[in-house]
């Protein structure tokens, strides 16, 4: 970290967010976003279905749930790119429902997407420039007389490299987006949605594809940006992150909100781990189906007769051959 | 064979009208397509917009001729928003798709006997010329030298039409050096990321789609300032052409569609002046004259499909471009 010095290693977490009983859709002291049944229908399948949900003001809440759990569908239809078949939300103060994107972007409520969207044919330094707000050389007439619009765009590059240093992007900053890693078009779609300098920064699985080492920074990052009064919503799956950094945790499953609360106690929560960390969460997948030689221990035992029971088909026992495990099919 | 001929035939194409009206055609389409991204098929009915609008004016009207000018780019800047308002919210290829058809439509509209007191249907209009011609600087005679030499009316179609190419890629460039151009290539690549950003994805592509629109109609202003408006012109192989001419060039860039219509156009003179020539002299067996000047035709599409596989860049674009084409 280079020159946020407010990050702290040990996050500082914000608490007393919410009023009363910490159940799903509890009423927030602070909410930034308050949503009512919210409802999206794909066919026959209700991939939203959400009664009552409020998001805290200048905290980070982490939205979890299982695969297909109506995540991303749900920040679709809170940033506007997708059409809701009921329900109504307000963001800060405003009735969001209905505004077309590019709108609740304007608003100061920003996000990134679950499957990258770098721009390839623009260089790193022009994707930043991009996501200011409110430049005049983006009009047309105005776009033609340079000196109208040469002091905002000079600003607008310092301003850039500064988080582009922030985000270790500084020496790519000629190359086409294109040329960046998976990571690193993760960490600069993340720097471009700061450059709007937003209220509210909502992360579609930040950290997916992200090293271990670069990981740490950016959850500092993410830290910041609750330093600098912005508040933060975001997906994620791996459980130890979202310990370490959320303030509130959100918990969806088939489309409703089945817990929230702070992270500690909604890990704890039956609800959760029944919908979402799996009873079974100590037992190695690898070794129930027989791919990797492994100790077949009572869990391992337990699991197998669920699963005979639920699928009806007899499971022998049998220690498997050994063989080497397999390589990952592929990790990209 | 006459190869003196022959060459200063090819060469007097480097600066003839069709070039000029092609490279602004081409230019309207860098703007829709190279910088855009938005697949326009249908050029041949801006221009075709632009080249009736003129005169109609003037004939039916009897407006000034810079008027019937104007008449033409609003008539075009109509179709863009007739055309975009139900078809740019949709996916790319929706407008392509639209395009076409449209350009069909328009062309038929002008083909039709319904309004034959206004557009003389199938055999098109001419002597618009008094007026484009009253304005001009030169005096009378013949200048130039070896197959540059034109009569007064001949610099001065020339002239005008090489001024307006010269706006035209003036404003083009001072566009895309712009936080405007940029929000535009944006969209190119992906509309969702940039509508993330907080901007209006709907309007820049509906002002593309008008300024270039602009554009391919003062092409066809330029086409018909010397000859005739016919409406067996704007075809569907007047917009591939218009697209053989950007791929050629290099698709975003400003000078591309320049460069493309004279490399064209050149090449297309001296294949019409070279083929029959060639045909007449027993060099190409089994064809008559007529049959090998249609030949040329055959070879352009050849060589649209050799740009698109071996240099999709065009021979201006960014070479560093390429390895990212999706
Ligand atoms: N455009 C669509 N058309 C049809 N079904 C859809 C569409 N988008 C999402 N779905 C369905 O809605 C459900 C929720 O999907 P969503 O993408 O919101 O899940 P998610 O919680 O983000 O999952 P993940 O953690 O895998 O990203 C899934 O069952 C999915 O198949
Ligand atoms: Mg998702």
């Amino acid at each position: 970290m280079s020159s946020s010095n407010a990050a702290p290693l040990k996050p500082v977490k914000s608490t007393g967010l919410h009023i009363g009983d910490a159940a799903p859709g509890v009423a927030k002291v602070d909410p930034i976003i308050i949503a009512d049944n919210v409802t999206r229908q794909f066919g026959g399948l209700k991939a939203v279905d959400v009664e009552h949900l409020e998001i805290p003001r200048n905290a980070i809440t982490a939205l979890i749930g299982p695969n297909g759990a109506g995540k991303t569908t749900l920040f679709n239809l809170l940033t506007g790119f997708d059409k809701p078949d009921t329900g109504t939300w307000v963001f800060d103060g405003k009735q969001l429902n209905g505004v077309p994107a590019f709108k609740v972007a304007r608003m100061g409520q920003v996000r990134t997407f679950q499957l990258t969207k770098a721009l390839g044919l623009l260089t790193v330094l022009e994707n930043m420039k991009l996501g200011s707000q409110k430049q005049k050389g983006e009009g047309i007439f105005a776009s033609l007389i340079k000196p109208l619009w040469n002091k905002q765009e000079e600003e607008i590059e310092e301003r850039a490299l500064d988080i582009l240093a922030r985000f270790k992007l500084d020496t790519k900053k000629d190359d086409f987006a294109a040329s960046l890693s998976g990571g690193q078009r993760k960490l600069l779609e993340m720097a471009r949605a700061l450059m709007s300098q937003p209220k509210l920064v909502m992360l579609d699985e930040p950290m997916a594809g992200v090293n271990p080492a670069l990981t740490q920074s950016l959850l500092e990052h993410i830290l910041d940006l609750k330093v600098q009064g912005m508040s933060v919503l975001f997906v994620e799956h791996d459980m130890q992150m979202v310990r370490h950094i959320a303030d509130w945790v959100v918990v969806m499953a088939e489309g409703r909100v089945v817990a929230e609360g702070p992270p500690e106690d909604v890990m704890q929560n039956p609800a959760v781990i029944d919908a979402y960390l799996g009873s079974h969460q100590d037992v190695d997948l690898g070794v129930v189906t027989g791919r990797i030689a492994g100790e077949i221990t009572s869990e391992v035992e337990d699991l197998l007769e669920e699963i005979d029971a639920e699928t009806g088909v007899e499971h022998e026992i049998e220690q498997p051959p050994v063989v080497a495990p397999e390589k990952d099919e592929d990790s990209k | 064979m006459d190869w003196g001929s022959i060459l200063s035939n090819t060469a007097s194409w480097l600066i003839s009208p069709e070039t000029i009206a092609y490279a602004l055609a081409a230019l309207g389409l860098a703007v829709h397509f190279g910088y855009g991204g938005l697949l326009n098929f249908g050029m041949a009915a801006f221009m075709a917009l632009g080249a009736y609008g003129y005169a109609i004016s003037i004939l039916t009207f009897g407006l000034p001729w810079w008027a019937g000018i104007i008449v033409g780019c609003l008539a075009s800047v109509v179709f863009a928003l007739i055309l975009g308002i139900p078809t740019l919210r949709l996916r790319a290829d929706y407008l392509a798709i639209t395009t076409i058809a449209a350009a069909e439509i328009v062309r038929l509209l002008f083909t039709t006997q319904v309004f034959d007191s206004v557009t003389n249907s199938a055999d098109g209009l001419g002597n618009y010329h008094a007026g484009f011609r009253a304005a001009n600087p030169f005096p009378e005679g013949t200048y130039g030298f070896g197959p540059w030499t034109y009569n007064e009316n001949g610099w001065w179609v020339r002239i005008f039409g090489i001024c307006l190419l010269a706006v035209a890629a003036l404003l083009v460039w001072l566009l895309m050096r712009s936080p405007w151009g940029r929000v535009l290539k944006g969209i190119r690549e992906d509309e969702d990321a940039v509508r993330a950003l907080g901007k209006n994805v709907f309007a820049y592509k509906m002002q593309a789609l008008m300024v270039g629109g602009v554009f391919g109609a003062l092409g066809g202003v330029v086409f018909a300032l010397p000859s005739a408006v016919v409406p067996s012109v704007y075809v569907t192989s007047l917009t591939f052409f218009i697209w053989t001419i950007l791929l050629l060039g290099g698709a975003a860039t400003v000078f591309g569609p320049l460069l493309g219509a004279v490399i064209f156009w050149v090449i297309m003179g001296f294949l019409s002046n070279v083929l029959p020539a060639l045909a007449s002299s027993g060099f190409l067996p089994f064809m008559s004259t007529t049959q090998a000047a249609t030949l040329r035709y055959i070879l352009v599409g050849l060589a649209l499909m050799l740009i698109v596989i071996f240099r999709p860049q065009g021979i201006l674009g960014n070479k560093k471009e390429l390895t990212f084409v999706k």
